[in-house]
């Protein structure tokens, strides 16, 4: 298929960043590759199609960055994707922020907001994705905050250790594909 | 037993400042036991020896998405051929770590910075002062434009490009940089989310 950063970057076969995209073959090979088995995994194994989107457009929403929302939130129905506009709307935050552990670092620590899901986004995503929503926004803008309590958050609204994985690495990836997106583009504005 | 449950770590003294020293990590969720893992669990390490690890461990219950993210790291940071050299891909790593505030991956990409450039001091004031730290013209480019990629909003924009060629670096190059620097937005969230640093004792 093709290839999902070349794509959204809208890098051209032919073109001076496809020649320097493919210096870095394997990177750009296993780039895709990570895509492709967070998204069109062989085995969905207890994270949904539908969830797997929606914590992608999400962050992608997150991210200020309309391009890479719409790519993810087109897989999905209607009324999610309303939800998770709105949610974004009111998440959105400058980052990173968050503590370090006590001593001299925290001379450094910049508090803020642990964000919550609203009462009508709740109800339209259901206890899964709103505690996944809640995580996804602290790994976004402030993960050194992170704690087994977040963790235990995501345990109690029924996903499986398995399952806390694949959502890690979707938040994760796409602060990856994002940032490479985002800085490719910019690059190639100047090529 | 479920392993549907967060774990306590055992007593350990967690690192409070970033450091070039060699730290432990301990997951708040069970890795999989060595006894449990298929073939595929295994080739998902890459390097046989990551088995020891428990953070590899962990992903390696999706195994496909480890596997692909490691090959990804891999060509970023180690393939030698033309681009940003190596000791300049890790300060982009360590840089974009200093700032999320990865104490562990900082430790790591630290010492890598500071052996392949042997500017030890210079790593080590980025450790002690954060992104601000002074450096040289090159390196502030190199950090500023890791910072940029790495905080929200993004603000990388054609200035910090342009300032990256000022200093040397060309297409290639500053295409390593946003691949280290955005790597390091992934591995910063799975390394500060799933468990700890520890101090190695003496």
């Amino acid at each position: 298929m093709t290839d999902v950063i070349d794509s959204l970057v809208g890098i051209a076969p032919g073109s001076k960043l496809d020649a320097i995209r493919g210096q870095r073959s394997e990177a750009r090979t296993h780039a895709q590759a990570s895509y492709t088995s967070l998204f069109e995994p062989k085995d969905l194994g207890g994270v949904s199609a539908d969830e797997r989107h929606a914590i992608a457009s999400f962050v992608a929403g997150l991210h200020g960055e309309p391009k890479t929302d719409a790519f993810y939130a087109a897989k999905l129905p209607a009324a999610l994707r309303t939800a998770i506009a709105t949610e974004v709307a009111a998440a959105r935050i400058t980052g990173p922020y968050g503590h370090f552990p006590k001593g001299p670092l925290s001379v450094e620590d910049a508090p803020g907001p642990t964000w919550k899901v609203s009462d009508a986004g709740r109800a339209t995503l259901g206890p899964r994705l709103a505690a996944a929503f809640e995580h996804t926004h602290m790994l976004v803008f402030h993960p050194r905050d992170s704690s087994a309590a977040s963790l235990q958050s995501l345990l109690d609204a029924g996903w499986s250790t398995n399952d806390i994985v694949t959502v890690s690495q979707l938040v994760s990836f796409l602060s990856y594909q994002i940032r490479v997106v985002a800085g490719l583009g910019v690059l190639a504005s100047t090529l | 037993m479920s392993t549907d449950k967060t774990l306590t770590p055992p007593p350990h003294t967690e690192p409070v400042v970033f450091t070039r020293d060699m730290l432990d990590w301990l997951p708040w969720l069970e890795p999989m036991a060595e006894a449990d893992m298929t073939e595929h669990h295994i080739k998902s390490l890459v390097d046989a020896t990551r088995v020891k690890s428990p953070y590899f461990r962990l992903l390696a219950r999706d195994p496909d998405v480890l596997e692909a993210r490691t090959r990804t790291d891999k060509d970023i940071f180690y393939n030698p051929e033309a681009g940003l050299p190596r000791a300049e891909r890790e300060l982009a790593a360590a840089a974009t770590s200093r700032l999320n505030g990865c104490i562990y991956c900082a430790s790591v990409h630290a010492r890598f910075a500071a052996t392949y450039s042997k500017r030890v001091d210079d790593v080590q004031r980025l450790l002690d002062e954060g992104v601000e730290a002074k450096l040289d013209e090159r390196w502030e480019a190199i950090v500023a434009a890791s910072v940029a990629l790495t905080a929200l909003p993004m603000t990388f924009g054609k200035h910090h490009v342009e300032r990256l060629r000022k200093v040397g670096l060309d297409d290639a190059a500053i295409a390593d940089l946003v691949g280290a620097a955005s790597f390091f937005n992934w591995a910063n969230r799975l390394m500060l989310s799933l468990g700890v640093p520890a101090t190695q004792p003496k």
